[in-house]
């Protein structure tokens, strides 16, 4: 089965993939930082969406779907289009090579993002065996 | 989309007369006190002080250059605001040449958290040149700097796209005074950022051809540099070849060998060289079973003929082996003279730190904990992988 992005139940796919990989637990065991991650129009998609993921020790607390980014708190944030994200889910992009070719803009702590480049790859393979159909 | 980012690099004997037209007020030498011994930090006041630049030297960097370090050398360039900085020495007194840098520009920044995101505005106040005394550390045209953490005893990969070094003064005379040992350990550095340039999962075609060139280059010259280090043919072809290797892994990774020597080093302070050279055939062999063949490309590359797949990555693995045992260097952790019992007691920070280096992610299979604490102790022992 195929999950529509962006959705909800696309972001609760993810949640499942990164809570059953266990190199993810091992690797991101003390990270405790949530996310938002924006999905930002463009000519692909003309909505922007917002997705919640809260991480803590190596599990996700809660994800969902939000129409807004103030909608929960988060201490990091990563903007892309959603031409960029759905090359990141289909695997063609690094979402490091994306921040620094600025296709990805950060805003958070990076000196504790650095520190986890592993839980950051981790994620990226969980991202990517999530079965996505993406709008035509 | 991708970029390629380069200093102006100037090469060859007699480069460092470069120096003589440069435009400026004031420079700052970052550099150490072997530098200062042997007449190296001389050599170079004498080319910038034609060029009418008053200069300053800051010779406090040691190997492994720590935060504090930068820290204090951005005070000595706060107080003598020089236009230019240039670092003078092997890739600590570089690296930490462009950290003092960053810091000088960017007094608001956290040393630890100089990463490759966002704009850091350098250029306002000086520009860098980066003139390398070894052949190996490709530090003179890469943006990489990597500080080490005292308290946490680990070595952080740091840097930004845009302190990369505005010229690099590849001069082979400026290396010909290195003893071998370090001749070979910095050699060896720069095969493995060959090799791991052509290998990453960020390897890209603008990369591949500065690999691959490095590779040969250190395979015919390396030991000829090392056992005759009055061979200038061979000291001109080591430098060119480290800064081929630089370019090539600077614009694309590092990987796991890199990895597990920073983890070494940071706890065992074991020269970057050898630590990276000493794990980079135990990767080779893991990476084998799953991505063989940019090994195998690069093995026939070097004169090596192969009949591909995985067999020729592990030939290619002790062909390294051979080359670090004809130089004289240790080829497993034991021969380092690492006790073992102080080895297994720092284990489990050497798997994490590895793991969380940050060039651990273009790694063409990635290691779990267990499997990375195994790569360790056979490591130690000098067995090559079978898992």
């Amino acid at each position: 089965m195929a999950f529509k992005f962006p959705s909800d139940e696309w972001v609760k796919e993810f949640a499942r993939q990164i809570n059953s990989n266990k190199a993810y637990e091992e690797s991101g065991k003390d990270w405790e930082g949530d996310w938002i991650f924006t999905v930002e129009a463009d000519e692909a998609y003309p909505k922007t969406v917002y997705f919640f993921i809260g991480l803590y020790h190596g599990k996700v607390t809660d994800a969902a779907m939000m129409e807004s980014e103030n909608a929960l708190e988060a201490q990091y944030f990563m903007r892309g289009s959603f031409t960029t994200w759905r090359k990141t889910i289909e695997g063609k992009l690094d979402p490091i090579q994306g921040l620094m070719t600025r296709k990805f803009k950060l805003k958070g702590n990076l000196m504790k993002v650095l520190r986890y480049p592993r839980s950051a790859k981790e994620l990226v393979n969980c991202v990517v065996r999530v079965p996505t159909e993406f709008p035509s | 989309m991708w970029n390629f980012i380069s200093p102006r690099i100037v090469f060859g004997e007699g480069a460092l007369d470069v120096l003589d037209e440069l435009v400026g007020n004031r420079a700052l030498i970052v550099t150490d006190t072997t530098m200062v011994r042997i007449g190296l930090v001389e050599k170079v006041k004498a080319h910038l002080k034609k060029a009418g630049i008053d200069v300053h030297v800051f010779d406090k960097i040691e190997p492994d250059p720590t935060v504090q370090m930068v820290r204090q050398g951005a005070e000595v360039a706060q107080e003598v605001q020089p236009d230019w900085i240039v670092g003078l020495g092997g890739g600590s007194p570089i690296d930490a040449a462009k950290a003092i840098w960053i810091l000088y520009e960017r007094p608001d920044i956290e040393p630890a958290a100089i990463g490759p995101v966002g704009e850091l505005g350098l250029r306002k106040k000086a520009r860098l040149i980066t003139i390398p005394t070894t052949s190996g550390t490709g530090a003179e045209v890469t943006w990489a700097i990597v500080l080490t953490d005292t308290v946490e005893k680990r070595k952080m990969g740091l840097g930004h796209p845009e302190n990369i070094a505005d010229i690099a003064i590849v001069d082979p005379e400026m290396a010909s005074s290195m003893p071998p040992r370090l001749t070979a350990d910095t050699g060896l550095d720069a095969l493995v950022h060959a090799v791991e340039g052509y290998t990453c999962t960020w390897h890209t075609d603008l990369t591949d051809g500065l690999c691959l060139h490095a590779v040969r280059l250190v395979f015919k010259y390396l030991p000829r540099a090392v056992s005759d280090g009055q061979d200038m043919e061979a000291r001109e072809r080591m430098h060119n070849a480290a800064t081929c290797a630089g370019l090539g892994f600077g614009n694309a990774m590092a990987s796991m060998a890199h990895a597990m020597g920073h983890s070494l080093g940071g706890a065992f302070h074991v020269p970057h060289g050898r630590a990276v050279a000493l794990f980079l055939p135990y990767t080779i062999e893991f990476f084998a079973p799953r991505a063989p063949e940019r090994f195998a490309e690069l093995a026939a590359f070097a004169g090596f003929a192969n009949a591909g797949g995985k067999e020729a990555a592990v030939e290619f693995a002790h062909h390294i082996r051979g080359l670090c045992r004809k130089i004289g260097n240790p080829t497993s952790i034991a021969e380092i003279g690492i006790e073992r019992k102080a080895y297994e007691n720092q284990l489990d920070k050497l798997v994490d730190d590895a793991l969380n280096d940050t060039q651990m992610v273009t790694a063409v299979r990635t290691p779990s904990f267990e499997e990375t604490r195994q790569l360790f102790l056979y490591a130690y022992d000098g067995r090559p992988i079978d898992f």
